[in-house]
C-alpha cells in the first residue's frame, strides 16, 4: 500500500469543489426558473424559486463550514489555502444569486396580469448574456482556469451596458404611455437584479484568478476604487 | 565590556560596545523588503559547506534582517542545521567540516583571520533541539557563562534579568538552587533561551527549538521567540510548517539539488511563502506533498 501525502486533504478539497459545482448549476437553474416564471406570469413556478432559495442557503452553509473544518483540521497552505477562502467567497456570491433569482420571483408575485406576449428584447438578451456568463465563470472555477477568467469578467461590461439600454426604453416606454408604468418599474426591478447576478460573476472571476494565481485583480471596480490595477 | 570578535590580542577588527542588555543597533548593511529599507544582521555570500569532500550547502546567500525571525525550512537532510551552524562557527566543531564563502556578522566575516570563534558563539547565541541544561542549579545554568565570559556586574540581576526575558523567573524564582534538570522540558528550553540571553548575544539561533516540547510549552516558546524579536535578530530550522508560519517574519526554503547539495531556493516575507510561493517546488513543500 502506497500512502500518498495530504491525501485526506486532498479528498476535502475535492468534495468542497464537487460541492460548490453543484450549487453552481442549481444557481442557474434557480435563475432560469425565475426568468421563465416571468416569462409566463407563472406564479407557482415563482413560489417553487422562493421557497427554494432556502436550500440554497442550506447548501451554502454547508460548503462554508466544510471550508472552515478543513482550515482547522488539515492547515492549508499556498495553492490549497487559496482554494479554501476563494471557495468560501464564491459560495456566498453564488448563494446571492439565489437571492437575486428569488427577487425575480417576488417580482412576477407581485405584477398582476397576464403572461407576457414577449418579454422586451433588451431584457432577454441581458437575461441570455447573464446566464451565459454564470456558466462559464462555473467552467472557469473548475477547470482554475484563471486566464479565461478575465475574459469571462469582460462580459460584465456588455450586461451593463444592456441594463443601460432597458433602463432607457423601459423610461421612454413608461413616459409615452402611463399605462405601462407599473410593469415598466417592475421590469426594471429584474433587469437590476440581472445586473447584479452579472456583478457577482465578475467578481467570482476575481476570486478564480487569485485561487489560481495568487494575484488578487479588482474586475468589477467601483468609481474611485483604489485597487483599480 | 570588550565586545571585541577577537580575543586577546590588539588585532582588532571589530570594537562594537554594548553597555547594557540591550542589544544595540549596529552600522550593518541595509537590504529592500517591500521597498522599505531594513538592516541586516548578518548575510551570507557564497556560502558553501564540506564535510570531507562532500558538498553539503552550495552558494547560498541570504540576509537575516534586524531583529526580525527568519526561519528556514525545507525537507530532512537539505542543510538547514549546517547553514544555521555556519552561521556561529558552530560547525567547525565537526572536525571534517569545511566552509567557503562568507557569513557577515554587522558587516564583519566571521570566519576572517584573526576572529575569535569563541566570540562569535557569545555574540550569536545557540539553543539546540533537545534542552540541554547544564547538570547545576537553574541559578548556576545562567551564571556561569557570564562569569566565565569575564561579566563583572552584579551576578543576581542578571540572572533575574535572563530570566525574566525568557518568561521563567515567576516559575523559578523561589527555588534558584534547584537542579536545572528538575525542570519540564519547556522550562528547561526556556532556561537555555535564558543562558543564551545572558552572555548578551545580538542574534540567537534556535535548531528545532520545540521538536522535543508538548503544544502548550512550544506555543510558550513561540510567544517567547515573539518577545524576543524586539531585541535579538532571530534565525529557527524547523520541520513544523506551521511553526515557521506562525512565528517567523521572513522564511527560506531550501533543496536537495541534484548532487544532493542543500540549496536556498526561495526567500520571501513568511506570508508570501505561506499564501502564494514563487516557486512549485516551494508550494509542494508548503502544502505537504512533498518532503
Amino acid at each position: 500500500m502506497i500512502l500518498r501525502a495530504r491525501a485526506e486533504l486532498d479528498r476535502e478539497l475535492a468534495a468542497i469543489r464537487e460541492r460548490m459545482l453543484v450549487l453552481g448549476e442549481r444557481v442557474a437553474t434557480t435563475i432560469d426558473d425565475s426568468l421563465r416564471a416571468l416569462r409566463n406570469m407563472d406564479k407557482k413556478l415563482a413560489e417553487a424559486v422562493i421557497a427554494g432559495d432556502a436550500e440554497l442557503n442550506e447548501m451554502r452553509f454547508e460548503i462554508d463550514e466544510a471550508c472552515q473544518s478543513v482550515i482547522a483540521t488539515q492547515q492549508p497552505a499556498a495553492g490549497d489555502l487559496r482554494a479554501v477562502v476563494a471557495a468560501m467567497h464564491i459560495v456566498v456570491e453564488l448563494e446571492r444569486m439565489g437571492d437575486h433569482a428569488a427577487g425575480i420571483a417576488k417580482t412576477v408575485q407581485l405584477m398582476g396580469g397576464d403572461r407576457f406576449e414577449r418579454l422586451p428584447e433588451t431584457l432577454e438578451r441581458m437575461a441570455a448574456r447573464t446566464q451565459d456568463m454564470l456558466g462559464q465563470v462555473v467552467e472557469v472555477y473548475a477547470k482554475a482556469d484563471y486566464e479565461r477568467a478575465y475574459n469571462v469578467a469582460l462580459l460584465d461590461d456588455k450586461i451593463d451596458d444592456s441594463y443601460q439600454s432597458l433602463t432607457h426604453e423601459l423610461l421612454q416606454d413608461m413616459l409615452e404611455d402611463e399605462k405601462s408604468t407599473t410593469r415598466g418599474l417592475y421590469l426594471l426591478f429584474v433587469g437590476h437584479n440581472l445586473e447584479r447576478i452579472g456583478d457577482r460573476v465578475t467578481n467570482i472571476a476575481e476570486r478564480v484568478i487569485f485561487m489560481a494565481s495568487g494575484k488578487m485583480r479588482e474586475l468589477n471596480p467601483e468609481p474611485g476604487d483604489a485597487r483599480v490595477s | 565590556m570588550d565586545e571585541r570578535l577577537v580575543d586577546s590580542s590588539d588585532r582588532v577588527v571589530s570594537l562594537t560596545e554594548t553597555p547594557d542588555m540591550v542589544a544595540h543597533d549596529q552600522p550593518g548593511s541595509r537590504t529592500e523588503t517591500n521597498g522599505a529599507p531594513q538592516e541586516r544582521t548578518l548575510e551570507t555570500r557564497d556560502l558553501r559547506v564540506y564535510y570531507g569532500d562532500f558538498l553539503a550547502i552550495r552558494d547560498v546567500d541570504l540576509d537575516f534582517l534586524s531583529r526580525k525571525i527568519t526561519a528556514i525550512i525545507g525537507p530532512s537532510g537539505c542543510g538547514k542545521t549546517t547553514l544555521l551552524r555556519s552561521l556561529n562557527r558552530m560547525n567547525e566543531l565537526v572536525p571534517i567540516a569545511r566552509t567557503e564563502g562568507h557569513v557577515m556578522f554587522q558587516g564583519q566575516d566571521i570566519y576572517a583571520e584573526h576572529v575569535d570563534p569563541v566570540e562569535v558563539r557569545r555574540r550569536i547565541g545557540m539553543v539546540f533541539q533537545k534542552p540541554n541544561p547544564f547538570p547545576k542549579s537553574i541559578y548556576e545554568n545562567i551564571a556561569w557563562g557570564a562569569r566565565i565570559h569575564g561579566y563583572k556586574g552584579e551576578l543576581d540581576a542578571l540572572v533575574e534579568e535572563s530570566l525574566k526575558r525568557a518568561a521563567l523567573w515567576e516559575e523559578v524564582k523561589d527555588k534558584l538552587d534547584q537542579s536545572g534538570y528538575s525542570l519540564s522540558g519547556g522550562q528547561q528550553q526556556r532556561l537555555c533561551i535564558a543562558r543564551a540571553i545572558a552572555v548578551r548575544p545580538e542574534v540567537i539561533l534556535m535548531d528545532e527549538p520545540c521538536s522535543a516540547l508538548d503544544p502548550v510549552a512550544t506555543f510558550r516558546i513561540e510567544e517567547l521567540m515573539r518577545e524576543l524579536a524586539s531585541i535579538y535578530t532571530i534565525v529557527i530550522v524547523t520541520h513544523n510548517m506551521q511553526q515557521a508560519a506562525r512565528v517567523s517574519d521572513f522564511t527560506a526554503m531550501m533543496m536537495l539539488g541534484e548532487d544532493k547539495a542543500g540549496e536556498m531556493i526561495e526567500y520571501d516575507e513568511t506570508n508570501t511563502i505561506f499564501t502564494r510561493p514563487a516557486d512549485p517546488r516551494t508550494e509542494d513543500y508548503v502544502t505537504g506533498r512533498f518532503g
